[in-house]
C-alpha cells in the first residue's frame, strides 16, 4: 500500500483537509485530489513553470513540493486571484488588454508567479520583468504580451 | 448604424476563462470510472524484441491489466493508415499501435498499463520485461544512402523514403549565360513542438449509446476520426472527437498518433474510460519533430547580383516512419524561389529514415528551411559580389505588376504556386526603416570602438497560406436571440472564437458577446480540415462573412414581411431588427427565429425554409501568399560566443488583418519560435540513436530574458483570392527569422571571414569559427 498522510492545506482562501500519497507532488494534488486544474503542468521538472502556485505568498513549482510539504501552510493558485466577488486582479486584466496569452496553458504560472514579483517589486523596468519571467516559458506569444502586461499592472497598482 | 468590429483590436473572448483557471485541456476531463495509462516506451533506437513478459506488471496491486501488440488481437494487429498519400513514397513504412517485434526509434511504444492512477501505471511500467536483440541504428542522414549504412528497418534494403524535385525554366541556359556561380551547402536543423501542453487523450466507449469518444489535444480532430474510422474499420458517424481547449500545437499535433488508436481501444476492452497524459520526458521521445535537412546549392548570377537559376539538391530526414507523407520535404520545396523572381530553378531532395522519432511539420513545416536556402543564397550572391545584402534583393523581387506571378512550382494539391498580391520592395523598406537600417553603420562602427561586435541581417520571406478546400461555418440564431456559430476548425491558441465572434457580429449586427462559439467537436459540425499552415483565416474568414450574411439577408426578409416594411428600410443592430425612420417598429432576431422554429401546428411562413440558419464552405480561390522582411541586429562576444538580439523588426504582410493584436501576437510568437530555431533549439541524437536531450535544461527554448522586443509594422494588401482579402498569419514571424539572424552573426564577424553553415548557431560553435578565423588572418 501506498503510504499516506492527511494533510490540511489552506487553498485560496479555504481549508481543506484531504488524504495524499507521499509521493504525490503538490500540483498533482491540487489538480487531482482538490479538483483545481486551473495549475497546469508542463514539464514536471521545475522548469517551463506553468505549475507555479503560492505557498506562503512565494512562487514556488508545484511539481517540485510534494503535497506533504505543504500541510498547515496557504497556498494561492491562479483560482484565487480574482476578487471575492470575480472581480479580476488588475494583473489579469492586464493580461486580457494587452493579449498576454494564446493557447492559456503558461497563464497560471505567469499570472503567479508575477502577482508575487510585483507585490515585493511595484516599479520594474522591462528588464526586470524579463528577469522575473525568464523561470516561465511561453511558446506562443514570444513574451512581449506578457511583459507588457505587466509593467501596465504595475502602474496600474502604484496609481492604486 | 453597423458597429464595426473587422479591424478593431477586439480583446479576446476565450482569456475571461483562461486568466482565471478555468479553462478546459484534456487532463481537465475527469470521467467517472476513470482509468490511467501509461506506456512503455523504447530505450532501444533499432531492435528486435525476442519476448515481453508482463505477468509482474499485471501483478502490481491498482493494475487492471497490460497490453502489447498481441493482447490488442487479431482484429487490431495492422499497421497504422498513411495520412497523406503520395506516389514518390518508395517505402510506405507506418507503425503499428504498440510495436510488434521490433522497434525503430526510442521512445516507440511497446506495452501499455492501465491502472487506478498514473502513477501505478508508471510503477507498473518499470515491471516490463522485454528481450532485445539490438540491432545497427542509423542517425547520421548524410551518410545515410551509402552502400553498407545500417537500416533504419530490418526488412528493407535501403533508407530512402522517396525523391522529390521541384524543376522549372531553362536551368541550363540560367547556368550557362551567368556571370558567376556561387556554391555554398548547409545544415539546417529545426526543432521540435515544445507546446507547454504536452499530448494527451481521453477515450471512451459506449457501444450502446454515443459510440467511441476520443478527446484529445489536436490540432485536426476530424483527420483523427477518419483515420481512426478507416483503422477500426467503424462508420465515422460512430466516432466522436473533441479538441477541447489545446495548449499550443506547432504542427505535431495536426497528425495521428498510436496513442490516439491505443487508447480508445483500451476504452473498448475495459468498458472504462481512459486517460494517457504525455509527460515531457515522453515528448521528446515520441512527439514528431522537425530536425536535419542539409542543403547543397548552386547559384547563376549576373554580375549586377541579378539571380539567374539556383540548383542543387537537398537531404531531408525524415525519422523511423511516415506518418505524414510528404508534407515535410514539399513544402520544403514549394516556396523556392521565395520572393524573387527566378527563372529556373532545379532542386531536388533525397528523403531518408533514421531511427529517431518520426518527422512532423512544426510552425511553418518546411516553409522556414526553403525560405532559409534561398535567403542563404542572396546573401552568398552579396557576399561574393560586395554589394549591400537589401540591395541584392531589390534586384530580384518579383514586382507587384509581375502579379499574380506564376513562380513554375507546385503546390501539394498540384495547384501552381502563384503569388496573388504585394509589395515586396515596399515591404523591405518598411523594415528597413524601422530598423534604422542606415544609421546601422554608425551604430557598428561605435560599438567596435568599445571592443563589440555588432551586426545586421535582413531576410525576406513569401508564405502559402490558407491551403483548401475549405473550413465551413454555420450560423444560427436561437430563440433566445443568441447565435450559435460551429465550426471545425480547432484553436491551438489563435484565439479563433474571437475572429469568428467579430466577423458574425458586424455582419448580423449583433454583439460579440451574444455568440455561442463551438469548434473542434465532430458531434457538433459535419466536417473540418485541421488548423495548419496558416489556413484557418482564410478559410473560416470568409465561410462565418458568408454564413452571417446569408442568415441576415434571411432575417431581413422575414422581418419585411413581419413588419410589413421594404427590406431595404430595415437595419439590424444589437440584435433588433428596426425601420429605419420608424425605431418603435421593430422584431428580435430571437422572435424571428421562433417564427422559423414554431411549436407543432403552427407554420413556418411561406416561402423560408426552418430555422434562422445558413451553413457555408465558401474559403480561398487557391493560397493566398502573405509576405515579409526581417532585420535582425545582434551583439557577438566574441570571447565567449554568446549572440543577444539586440533589435529585431518585422515588416509583415497578411492582408487585411481581422484583429490587429491577435496577429500581432502571432507575428512575434512566430519571431521568437525563430529565433529558437536559430540560436537554442536542438535536439540531439548519439551516434546510436539514443536522444541527448529530453529535458529543458539540456534543450533551450527562448526565455522572455534572451528575447528581444520585436518590432512589428504592418502592409494591408488585400488577397484577391477570398471575400475578406485576408492571408495567414500564423507562421509568418518564424519562416524568416532564421537567416535574418544567421546573417546578422556573419555581419558581425565580418573581421573573422565567418560563414555559417550550420543553426542552431550555438557558443561553441562560433567561438570555434571565430578562432579559426582569427588564426587565418594572423597568418
Amino acid at each position: 500500500m501506498a503510504d499516506t498522510r492527511e494533510i490540511t492545506v489552506t487553498v485560496n482562501g479555504e481549508s481543506r483537509t484531504a488524504t495524499a500519497e507521499t509521493r504525490t507532488s503538490l500540483g498533482d494534488f491540487l489538480r487531482q485530489t482538490l479538483g483545481l486544474t486551473g495549475t497546469h503542468m508542463g514539464c514536471e521538472h521545475g522548469v517551463c513553470g506553468a505549475c507555479t502556485v503560492l505557498v506562503d505568498g512565494e512562487a514556488a513549482r508545484s511539481c517540485l513540493m510534494l503535497a506533504v510539504q505543504a500541510d498547515g501552510r496557504e497556498i494561492t493558485t491562479v483560482e484565487g486571484l480574482a476578487g471575492d466577488d470575480g472581480a479580476l486582479s488588475p494583473l489579469q486584466e492586464a493580461f486580457w488588454k494587452h493579449h498576454g496569452l494564446q493557447c492559456g496553458f503558461c497563464t497560471p504560472g505567469m499570472l503567479t508567479s508575477l502577482t508575487a514579483y510585483l507585490r515585493d517589486n511595484p516599479d520594474p523596468s522591462e528588464r526586470d520583468v524579463r528577469e522575473a519571467i525568464s523561470g516561465n516559458i511561453c511558446r506562443c506569444t514570444g513574451y512581449q504580451g506578457i511583459v507588457d502586461a505587466a509593467l501596465d499592472a504595475a502602474k496600474t497598482m502604484r496609481e492604486g | 448604424m453597423v458597429v464595426r468590429y473587422l479591424g478593431a483590436e477586439v480583446q479576446r473572448m476565450e482569456d475571461p476563462r483562461l486568466i482565471t483557471g478555468n479553462g478546459r485541456y484534456v487532463d481537465d476531463i475527469k470521467l467517472d470510472g476513470m482509468l490511467h495509462a501509461a506506456f512503455l516506451r523504447s530505450p532501444h533506437a533499432h531492435a528486435k524484441m525476442r519476448s515481453i513478459d508482463t505477468s509482474r506488471a499485471a501483478a502490481l496491486d491498482g493494475v487492471h491489466r497490460v497490453f502489447t501488440h498481441a493482447d490488442l488481437g487479431p482484429k487490431y494487429s495492422h499497421r497504422m493508415n498513411q495520412l497523406y498519400p503520395a506516389p514518390v513514397i518508395e517505402q510506405n513504412k507506418t507503425q503499428y499501435p504498440l510495436a510488434k517485434d521490433e522497434v525503430c526509434y526510442v521512445g516507440e511504444g511497446i506495452a501499455v498499463v492501465v491502472a487506478d492512477s498514473r502513477a501505478i501505471a508508471e510503477d507498473a511500467v518499470a515491471l516490463i520485461d522485454v528481450d532485445y536483440e539490438t540491432l545497427p541504428a542509423v542517425v547520421d542522414i548524410m551518410t545515410a544512402l551509402e552502400d553498407g549504412a545500417p537500416l533504419a528497418h530490418a526488412d528493407t534494403s535501403s533508407n530512402l523514403m522517396g525523391r522529390m524535385r521541384s524543376q522549372f525554366g531553362d536551368i541550363e541556359d540560367a547556368f550557362a549565360k551567368a556571370d558567376h556561380v556561387f556554391s555554398a551547402s548547409f545544415m539546417q536543423h529545426r526543432g521540435g513542438c515544445h507546446s507547454m501542453e504536452t499530448r494527451g487523450c481521453i477515450g471512451r466507449d459506449d457501444p450502446w449509446g454515443d459510440g467511441l469518444t476520443l478527446w484529445t489535444s489536436a490540432q485536426s480532430p476530424y483527420l483523427i476520426r477518419r483515420a481512426l474510422s478507416r483503422w477500426l474499420d467503424e462508420p465515422e458517424e460512430r466516432i466522436r472527437v473533441v479538441a477541447p481547449d489545446v495548449g499550443g500545437g506547432f504542427g505535431p499535433k495536426a497528425g495521428f498518433y498510436p496513442e490516439e488508436i491505443v487508447i480508445p481501444l483500451l476504452a473498448r476492452f475495459m468498458e472504462r474510460p481512459v486517460k494517457w497524459i504525455e509527460d515531457r520526458r515522453e515528448h521528446f521521445m515520441s512527439t514528431t519533430t522537425q530536425r536535419d535537412q542539409h542543403w547543397a546549392l548552386e547559384v547563376a548570377c549576373t554580375n549586377e547580383g541579378k539571380i539567374l537559376g539556383l540548383r542543387g539538391k537537398v537531404t531531408h530526414e525524415n525519422g523511423a516512419f511516415v506518418p505524414y507523407g510528404i508534407l515535410l520535404p514539399n513544402s520544403s520545396l514549394t516556396p523556392l524561389p521565395g520572393a524573387y523572381s527566378i527563372a529556373a530553378i532545379d532542386v531536388g531532395v533525397d528523403i531518408v529514415f533514421t531511427n529517431t522519432v518520426p518527422n512532423s511539420p512544426v510552425r511553418g513545416a518546411g516553409r522556414p528551411c526553403g525560405i532559409y536556402a534561398v535567403e542563404r543564397m542572396v546573401q552568398v550572391v552579396s557576399r561574393n559580389l560586395g554589394i549591400d545584402p537589401a540591395t541584392v534583393r531589390r534586384r530580384n523581387y518579383v514586382r507587384p505588376e509581375q502579379m499574380p506571378y506564376e513562380t513554375g512550382a507546385t503546390l501539394r494539391g498540384g495547384a501552381k504556386c502563384v503569388y496573388d498580391s504585394g509589395d515586396y520592395e515596399a515591404l523591405l523598406d518598411k523594415a528597413l526603416e524601422l530598423a534604422d537600417y542606415d544609421g546601422f553603420a554608425a551604430r557598428q562602427a561605435a560599438a567596435r570602438a568599445e571592443g563589440r561586435y555588432l551586426g545586421i541581417g535582413v531576410s525576406s520571406c513569401i508564405e502559402d497560406t490558407g491551403m483548401g478546400p475549405y473550413e465551413g461555418t454555420t450560423v444560427r440564431v436561437e430563440a433566445s436571440g443568441k447565435v450559435a456559430v460551429r465550426t471545425g476548425a480547432a484553436s491551438q491558441g489563435q484565439g479563433h472564437h474571437t475572429m469568428i465572434a467579430m466577423i458574425v457580429a458586424e455582419n448580423l449586427g449583433v454583439a460579440p458577446e451574444d455568440i455561442l462559439f463551438e469548434s473542434a467537436d465532430t458531434s457538433k459540425f459535419p466536417h473540418g480540415v485541421g488548423t495548419i499552415g496558416s489556413r484557418v483565416a482564410a478559410n473560416v474568414g470568409p465561410s462565418a462573412f458568408d454564413a452571417a450574411s446569408k442568415v441576415r439577408e434571411k432575417a431581413l426578409k422575414l422581418a419585411a414581411e413581419v413588419l410589413e416594411a421594404s427590406e431595404a428600410d430595415l437595419d439590424i443592430e444589437d440584435g433588433v431588427v428596426r425601420v429605419n425612420g420608424a425605431p418603435d417598429v421593430s422584431i428580435t432576431l430571437g422572435e424571428l427565429a421562433v417564427q422559423l422554429s414554431p411549436a407543432s401546428a403552427m407554420r413556418v411562413p411561406a416561402g423560408f425554409d426552418p430555422l434562422l440558419e445558413a451553413t457555408s464552405y465558401d474559403g480561398s480561390s487557391g493560397s493566398p501568399i502573405a509576405c515579409g522582411s526581417n532585420v535582425a541586429e545582434v551583439e557577438v562576444d566574441i570571447g565567449t560566443g554568446e549572440v543577444r538580439v539586440l533589435r529585431y523588426s518585422v515588416a509583415h504582410d497578411c492582408g487585411v488583418m481581422i484583429n490587429p493584436k491577435v496577429v500581432h501576437g502571432q507575428i512575434v510568437g512566430g519571431v521568437v519560435h525563430g529565433i529558437g530555431n536559430a540560436l537554442f533549439e536542438r535536439m540531439i541524437y548519439d551516434d546510436q540513436g539514443q536522444p541527448l536531450t529530453t529535458n529543458y535544461g539540456e534543450y533551450l527554448l527562448p526565455l522572455a530574458s534572451e528575447m528581444p522586443r520585436v518590432d512589428v509594422t504592418h502592409m494591408e494588401t488585400p488577397s484577391p483570392l477570398n471575400s475578406l482579402g485576408v492571408k495567414g498569419a500564423g507562421e509568418g514571424g518564424t519562416i524568416p527569422a532564421a537567416a535574418a539572424i544567421v546573417a546578422a552573426i556573419e555581419n558581425a564577424l565580418a573581421d573573422f571571414d565567418v560563414e555559417i553553415d550550420y543553426y542552431p548557431v550555438d557558443p561553441q560553435m562560433l567561438t570555434e569559427l571565430i578562432d579559426a578565423g582569427a588564426a587565418e588572418a594572423a597568418e
